[in-house]
């Protein structure tokens, strides 16, 4: 039985500090594949296709459910999470498939690249509810369920990384915190406790590399794994800014 | 910060954000450990809720007293009881502060949180967000952790792979050792006290519904090191899952919470669609057999049943599949499911809304683990316990879940408590969170009063552990020999998933075990296809392969020694179950001279609701 097979060309780059180039290699075909099993399968034989031993292809993964967020990578030239980008839906479009580590993170090795920018600005934000600790203290602010839908879709965020991928605005040296950073900051400021804290994540959201420096391309939303109301939360985040700096400018706090 | 007293967290799912938020809160500076960012741990794959009794269930006749019997009786009495009784009388706290930390909890029209169905109960006492519930609330942990970071309490080391425990020389818990995946940089790091909340151990399966640093291999380090595993062979097997090429995926139980059915065609091998199939020619075969619980039977019955129906040729078109339909619900019922209603058609291209999904039963989650041991306490009963003689832990005792050696605590899915031989559905979040919150104050009591601190020891006993980790990585890779480490990894998965799921049989499980040694040895004749000295993910998974396999055996070797039947246990050759003698506790422990598994059996204490037989057809 003679075994089909595809073309999988990779991105790689050994070092954070090294050069990159590309190996291509020549995968089984088995029905139903996704990007993960493709990558598991060079990991297993790392041959190239034109019969090089060479190091397996190093990469980033959790959950392969897509909601840890981790296996974002650049596929056929989109962000997106290898574990449900399926083959037979790559081959369709070109008959290589094309893999790449996302371009606006440092790259730990070949896929693998260092998102910890994202958490640093979670806590820029004060991406936290302001809770008197663990105690027993009855129950959280009643919500409506309209409250919580909004709520819902911006806590599915999975800090992927899609939207600043996406964003011509985020570059590696600036310090834009991008599409993530806002949606989170409107999530804790549309929670009754988490509200306490919106004038200090304002304080934020107006400085270095905050909303002001969004250039609405709106990218970010068409990428959105999660389907994020990144907009809303720009515009929502972007009105909040402006109330706040009235309200700055009258009591002349700085 | 301050060298003492100090605490190292290893894992940051759901138990080891809680216990790193209950210990820093105490004033007591953490370092935690995680292979992966936490805010991406396991944790977010859960689904369905998190179980409580809460005040409507109340009015109605639950109680939390009811929360701690359907988890005794689903466990099929495997459980330690005083535990169960804490954790579901802690249950609405639990939930009361999740809520306070803001998770967007599902609400009623009122505003209040809404409930859903799960299995094992009659009652609705299962809160949840949307059908992504452990992901919103290892986010909720996850914020309140990085406030403590941002406090200087917390000290994050993603990326960090545990490798040991450092014991001295009193045999008492003083550190670890672990390495940077990216740097492989590998260092000492002494705590006073070390909490393992590294999850569950799906990966020995090969394809399971966990993530893939799920490989039980920190357990099982620990395992090597000395402490004891309790009840390994309990593990879970999931009913409903998506069958895939690399992973099986998680169809959750709140689609059977919100009214989803389980059939298959009544004619053997009807191969038509099954929106084609009339109702009357469809075999809604847990509904017939179970008429009280219908599709919410406990997973571990469910599975039996679609394993078997399939086995006798009624399986979707004759083969291993089951359909999950759901597709007549309201659609608001079905928003409620969306997040998982959108992964089943991103990976199979069917939209579940109009057409029945496909699902099959896989490894889901392991009630065993390190054992671990607890303080009882007798409690003042409160409204619904059903005796004046009630026993719960004692709240901050040292003790509570540490394992037998000590200062190593094991919490979450990790720690053998809570779940006996099955585990019902929204239970894992609960014992999680309620592991972190409860027995994070025992770990902080323990530390506060300690005389002989991890910041006095000698260097050297540092320096022996890390020589040792150092010395196996030298050993993987210069042995050059002629095996391909994920090639062994395939068929440790094939050979425990045929022999030691859903029906187990002596003769099979022997045949795993010759085929356990084989690999045993192949693996001592490794060949590693990196062998460089940065962000080498290759070495990283044959070191986790060697210690998988030594616990698939101590996993294998219960499995044959219980000859009965209980819970997930299904033994085809001895299908009841037998109290005696097997009503008790399987300690494992492992003897370094001869890499073997040693059994012993120890007796459950049995304070509060007595043994009955497990029987939910009625």
């Amino acid at each position: 039985m003679s075994t089909k097979t595809f073309k999988v060309k990779v991105k790689r780059q050994d070092e954070a500090a090294s050069a990159s180039y590309w190996q291509t290699f020549d995968v089984d075909y088995t029905p139903n594949m996704n990007v993960i099993s493709t990558l598991q399968k060079i990991a297993a034989k790392p041959v190239t296709a034109d019969g090089k031993d060479v190091a397996p292809v190093v990469w980033d993964c959790g959950c392969l459910e897509e909601v840890c967020g981790a296996c974002t990578m650049v596929i056929n030239g989109r962000a997106c999470q290898a574990c449900s980008t399926l083959v037979d839906e790559l081959l369709e479009e070109n008959p290589v498939i094309q893999i790449e580590p996302m371009s606006k993170f440092p790259v730990v090795r070949d896929l693998w690249v260092d998102r910890s920018r994202m958490f640093n600005n979670l806590k820029r934000i004060k991406g936290w509810v302001p809770t008197d600790g663990t105690y027993d203290l009855g129950a959280g602010p009643q919500e409506t369920q309209e409250e919580q839908d909004l709520r819902y879709a911006y806590s599915r965020c999975m800090t992927c990384g899609c939207c600043l991928e996406a964003c011509p605005q985020f570059t590696k040296d600036n310090d834009f915190m991008g599409a993530q950073s806002f949606a989170q900051t409107d999530y804790f400021n549309s929670h009754a406790t988490g509200k306490l804290l919106a004038d200090e994540r304002l304080d934020v959201i107006m400085g270095p590399g905050g909303i002001s420096d969004c250039g609405n391309s709106q990218n970010c939303v068409q990428v959105c794994p999660k389907e994020l109301p990144l907009l809303t939360a720009i515009a929502s985040v972007g009105r909040q800014a402006t109330i706040y700096s009235i309200k700055r400018f009258f009591t002349g706090k700085k | 910060m301050s060298d003492h007293p100090r605490v190292i967290v290893v894992g940051g799912g759901l138990a080891g954000l809680a216990a790193t938020v209950r210990i820093a809160e105490q004033g007591v500076p953490v370092d935690l450990f995680s292979m992966i960012p936490v805010k991406r741990s396991h944790s977010v794959c859960a689904q369905g809720g998190i179980n409580a009794c809460n005040e409507v269930a109340r009015q109605q006749g639950y109680s939390e007293w009811q929360h701690m019997d359907e988890t005794l009786y689903g466990g099929d009495f495997l459980n330690h009881q005083p535990p169960v009784y804490e954790m579901t009388h802690w249950a609405p706290k639990i939930i009361d502060l999740l809520d306070r930390m803001g998770v967007p909890f599902n609400r009623t029209a009122e505003g209040f949180r809404d409930l859903r169905l799960f299995g094992g109960s009659l009652f609705k006492r299962t809160h949840f967000s949307g059908a992504s519930t452990g992901q919103q609330l290892l986010y909720a942990l996850d914020e309140q952790t990085r406030r403590y970071e941002d406090k200087g309490l917390v000290e994050n080391y993603e990326f960090w792979e545990f490798l040991w425990p450092v014991l001295d020389e009193n045999g008492v818990c003083k550190g670890i050792i672990a390495q940077d995946q990216r740097t492989m940089e590998m260092k000492a790091f002494r705590a006073d006290a070390v909490v393992m909340a590294t999850g569950g151990c799906g990966v020995i399966y090969g394809k399971s519904t966990m993530s893939v640093i799920c490989t039980g291999a920190a357990a099982a380090r620990c395992y090597e090191a000395g402490v004891k595993l309790g009840n390994p062979e309990m593990i879970q097997v999931h009913p409903t899952a998506i069958p895939g090429e690399d992973k099986c995926r998680l169809m959750s139980e709140s689609a059977r919470g919100e009214g989803g059915r389980v059939w298959v065609p009544r004619k053997k091998g009807d191969d038509r669609k099954p929106t084609d199939i009339p109702e009357e020619e469809r075999w809604y075969f847990l509904e017939e057999r179970y008429p009280k619980y219908g599709n919410l039977v406990p997973r571990d019955i469910a599975t039996r049943e679609i394993f078997s129906v399939c086995e006798e040729g009624y399986g979707v078109g004759g083969g291993r599949m089951a359909y999950l339909d759901i597709t007549h619900l309201p659609m608001e019922t079905k928003d409620k499911l969306a997040a998982i209603l959108e992964i089943y058609e991103k990976f199979t291209g069917d939209d579940p809304r109009f057409v029945p999904m496909k699902i099959f039963p896989a490894v889901h989650y392991s009630m065993g683990g390190l054992y671990t041991e607890y303080e009882m306490e007798e409690r003042k009963p409160v409204p619904g316990d059903k005796l004046d003689d009630v026993w719960g832990m004692k709240d901050g005792d040292p003790k509570n879940m540490m394992t037998n050696i000590e200062g190593l605590y094991a919490f979450g899915e990790v720690n053998y408590q809570y779940h006996g031989a099955t585990r019902l559905g929204a239970n894992a979040l609960l014992s999680c969170i309620f592991d972190g919150l409860f027995c994070g104050s025992s770990v902080s009591n323990y530390v506060k009063d300690i005389e002989d601190k991890a910041a006095d020891k000698p260097e050297a006993l540092y320096q022996k552990y890390l020589d040792q980790e150092k010395a196996k990585i030298d050993k993987l890779i210069s042995q050059n020999g002629k095996f391909n480490p994920y090639e062994i990894h395939a068929r440790l998965g094939d050979e425990m998933t045929a022999s030691c799921t859903v029906v187990k049989n002596e003769e099979r499980m022997l045949q795993c075990y010759e085929a356990l040694n084989e690999m045993k040895a192949q693996y001592k004749d490794l060949k590693l296809s990196d062998t460089g000295e940065y962000t080498n993910a290759n070495l990283v998974f044959s070191r986790a392969l060697g210690d998988m396999l030594v616990y698939a055996e101590a996993i294998l070797h219960a499995s044959i020694e219980r000859k009965e039947s209980r819970g997930s246990h299904f033994r085809s050759d001895f299908p009841d179950r037998i109290d005696d003698p097997f009503h008790k506790t399987a300690v494992v422990s492992y003897d370094v001279e001869n890499d073997k598994p040693v059994l012993d059996w120890e007796e459950i204490p049995m304070p509060m609701v007595e043994l009955r037989k497990r029987d939910y057809s009625k």
